[in-house]
């Protein structure tokens, strides 16, 4: 069954047309990477599949249905399933809140729940993320980029969510943290069932994470398929060259 | 929070505390009455006039302590009118759509360019001249200046991925202000508007020189400096006296925010990496 | 024995009692490459600043850097710019905030080259069209331009442009195609590879990505908490790594490696 999916989907930035005619799905339990250099619209497709502003022409479905932004008690159900992780670890953490506040964010704002529930609703987040419970009342400056990284998945993941959209969620980090985050983000999705939808300009990571991979260049899909078989055989010549263009380690 | 921070802390609410205990005291008790002129012209600081009195022959200390109340009303009245009236226009513009936005900036800008005094003017001719007036115009002439202030700081943090990550956990518009904005907003605003405190207090004097302040016998700081110019040179306590009682108010108000701002602020704590 | 390009002796970088580079030891010959890897915070920017004397004011450097015969460490403006550019040019990661945003493209290339060559007139503006022409801005309009009306991988072409345009004997680059697309960042690689080759320069190339400083050197120094833990040719270091810190690095980026020819992926953690 299809979770997430973008029909048809434009969008402009004043005169500046960003995106145009993209479709793209995410099943249950499945997952998607959404590949491309910077300006290649990945971004604006992800806040579209966030539900944070609307496309121009086609639409955004959730279940099955229409995503309507204005819609309280259906955007309500959207955030309670869909929740995000963002690429800057420094940035996605409100500086001025301790950890406990910031993982209980979501809980709260969707009304899921309060109190000693939320307490403890956090409590498990964090140490799903593999984070000791203790953290909670210290601040963002006090982790390093992975640990921060750690923290905004279990605030993504505390209200046991059925997708997780990543905007580049490792880029910013170092390599041997790097495969640490993907290895949690793997054990995530297989613990629960998330359905996973990442945006990276980095194939080694969507190749990690994703099933599924879709190129998007000038605002358009060039090119989709399974990401094994994209990666072994790219039909376009632009997949081809992004391919070719990545750093390789030497054969050992 | 460090020592040398709480010392600042501490030192500003030592300084607004002088201030604040003479305005109390002025409550309930003067030495002399402020329409009371047996000291004597231009007396100098004695056992019964501990600051000797003015050219009119009345008690300076008294006079003082009655200032005191009214800066202390003049500072807090106009920094709560611009504080309130300066977020909320900065948060509107900072959250609207970009034309909106730009509309207001433009008003912002033009805003600071009007002078307090003419602001005053229009509001006296509307009212008679009172201390309420007087608080009104300064604090609608400053609250343009906290308004440009707290659009740039809240701009600043809606463009930050916090924010875009609150819309995604479900968080709405005011509990975005509430709970992400204003917290981030804070410190900043707090030396701003403690700058505003100081400047507020100067600005009645001012306004109090053209009779657009507080009516007599209720002689501001200001009012009294101004008196105090003709005879500076031959009784310069007059004019010694409420300077450094401006000097100790504003300074202690700005050395107060410092310190909250630095006791508040959770990334200028020690770090542990 | 002739001195090599670059010797660096005990090199400590301190900021207050925190020691950020610790002891290290660095040789480049000249016509040598060589890789500085390290992750965030392991002082190797720090390393590569301290060559030319770019510390920022608060650090602290002690031990001896000697550039082309002449120490560096402590050394005053005056001994310093003579060594930047006819000696070393740098690269830096981030291109837009490396160039003046005020100042078309041209005259930024022409300034070192009239310093340093005592180019004018005529001469000098032919000088920088060959500057630009060597890292594929053939165009005229690319002299016109300024530095916000280039791509960001042209704005890095323009920084190599300037960093080579006093003919340097060693280039310093570092992490200069981290911000960089992966195509373009390997159309840069690949620029970078043939002027090095071409001017038989000295490489001191600084990053965090093994795969690009396998790409790019012969010899590497891995970088941990300001020490180097462990110094040696690339290959052999990535086929038999010594100290267990350069271990996991290589088995971290050999995880992402071979995602990329399927060998695990997302069905591995099922």
């Amino acid at each position: 069954m299809t979770v997430l999916e973008a029909r048809g989907v434009d969008f402009s930035y004043g005169k500046r047309r960003i995106l145009t005619g993209i479709d793209l799905a995410v099943e249950a339990g499945g997952s998607v990477g959404i590949v491309g250099e910077s300006g290649a619209g990945k971004s604006t497709l992800l806040s579209l599949l966030l539900g944070l502003a609307a496309p121009g022409r086609g639409e955004i479905r959730f279940d099955g249905a229409p995503l309507v932004l204005r819609d309280r008690a259906l955007m309500r159900r959207f955030r309670s399933s869909v929740q995000a992780v963002f690429q800057d670890p420094y940035s996605s953490l409100d500086p001025r809140q301790r950890i406990d506040r910031i993982v209980a964010e979501p809980l709260e704002s969707l009304g899921l729940a309060r109190g000693a529930e939320a307490l403890e609703r956090v409590r498990a987040a964090l140490e799903s993320v593999g984070l000791p419970a203790d953290v909670s009342r210290r601040y963002p400056h006090e982790f390093s980029g992975g640990q921060r990284q750690r923290i905004a998945i279990a605030r993504a993941t505390v209200v046991r969510p059925r997708v997780l959209v990543a905007d580049e969620p490792v880029s910013a980090l170092d390599v041997s943290t790097r495969t640490q985050v993907i290895e949690l983000i793997n054990q995530l999705r297989a613990d629960h069932d998330l359905s996973f939808i990442m945006v990276s300009h980095d194939l080694g990571a969507v190749a990690a994470t994703c099933d599924r991979t879709v190129v998007l260049e000038g605002g358009r899909v060039v090119e989709t398929g399974s990401t094994g078989g994209l990666l072994a055989a790219p039909r376009e010549a632009y997949t081809q060259r992004l391919i070719s263009a990545i750093p390789r380690l030497p054969s050992a | 929070m460090s020592a040398r921070r709480s010392a600042t802390l501490v030192a500003g609410l030592v300084l607004v505390g002088i201030v604040v205990l003479m305005a109390l005291v002025s409550l309930v008790w003067l030495p002399y009455s402020l329409d009371d002129t047996t000291g004597g012209r231009l007396s100098a600081p004695s056992a019964e006039h501990l600051l000797g009195t003015d050219k009119l022959g009345r008690d300076l200390l008294s006079q003082l302590m009655v200032g005191a109340r009214i800066a202390l009303m003049v500072g807090a009245g106009s920094v709560a009118i611009a504080a309130v009236l300066g977020i909320a226009i900065g948060l509107i513009a900072a959250l609207a759509a970009p034309w909106f936005d730009d509309a207001i900036s433009a008003f912002i800008d033009v805003a600071i360019a009007f002078p307090v005094l003419l602001t005053a003017m229009l509001i006296v001719a509307l009212q008679p001249p009172s201390l309420g007036s007087a608080i009104l115009a300064i604090g609608l002439a400053m609250s343009a200046i906290v308004a440009r202030v707290s659009r740039i700081l809240a701009k600043r943090a809606v463009g930050s991925q916090y924010v875009i990550a609150a819309r995604t956990s479900g968080t709405r518009t005011l509990g975005i202000i509430r709970r992400h904005l204003l917290p981030n907003m804070a410190p900043t605003l707090a030396v701003t508007l403690a700058l505003q405190f100081g400047a507020a207090v100067l600005a009645e004097a001012s306004l109090s020189y053209l009779g657009l302040g507080a009516p007599p016998p209720n002689a501001s700081w200001g009012r009294l400096l101004q008196e105090a110019q003709g005879t500076v040179l031959t009784a310069p306590i007059g004019a010694i006296a409420p300077g450094i009682a401006l000097v100790v108010l504003v300074l202690g108000v700005n050395f107060v925010a410092d310190g909250l701002r630095d006791a508040v602020d959770p990334t200028r704590r020690g770090r542990r990496s | 024995m002739t001195e090599p390009l670059l010797s660096m002796n005990a090199l400590s970088v301190r900021s207050g009692e925190t020691v950020l580079v610790n002891a290290t030891d660095l040789e480049v010959a000249a016509g040598e490459r060589v890789g500085l890897i390290g992750e965030s915070g392991s002082g190797k920017s720090l390393t590569s600043l301290a060559v030319t004397g770019l510390l920022p004011e608060s650090l602290r450097a002690s031990g001896s850097v000697r550039l082309a015969g002449v120490e560096t460490v402590g050394a005053d403006e005056q001994v310093l710019r003579p060594l930047r550019g006819p000696v070393a040019g740098v690269v830096f990661q981030e291109p837009l905030t490396a160039l003046d945003p005020l100042m078309r493209v041209g005259r930024q290339i022409a300034e070192p080259i009239r310093r340093h060559l005592g180019l004018r007139g005529s001469v000098l503006d032919r000088a920088v069209s060959d500057a630009l022409a060597e890292v594929r801005l053939d165009e005229q309009r690319f002299a016109r331009a300024y530095p916000h009306e280039l791509s960001g991988g042209q704005r890095q072409r323009v920084a190599i442009a300037i960093a080579l345009a006093a003919r340097p004997r060693l280039l310093i680059a570092d992490e200069p195609t981290t911000a960089l697309d992966v195509t373009v960042q390997s159309e840069v690689l690949d620029l970078l590879d043939r002027l090095v080759a071409e001017r038989d320069m000295g490489l001191l190339f600084v990053s965090h990505d093994l795969a690009v400083v396998a790409r790019m050197t012969d010899r590497v120094l891995v970088l941990q908490h300001g020490a180097v833990v462990e110094e040696g040719a690339v290959r052999e270091m990535l086929r038999a790594p010594q100290h267990p810190y350069t271990a996991q690095l290589v088995a971290h980026a050999r995880v992402l490696d071979a995602a990329l020819d399927g060998a695990s992926g997302p069905e591995g953690a099922r």
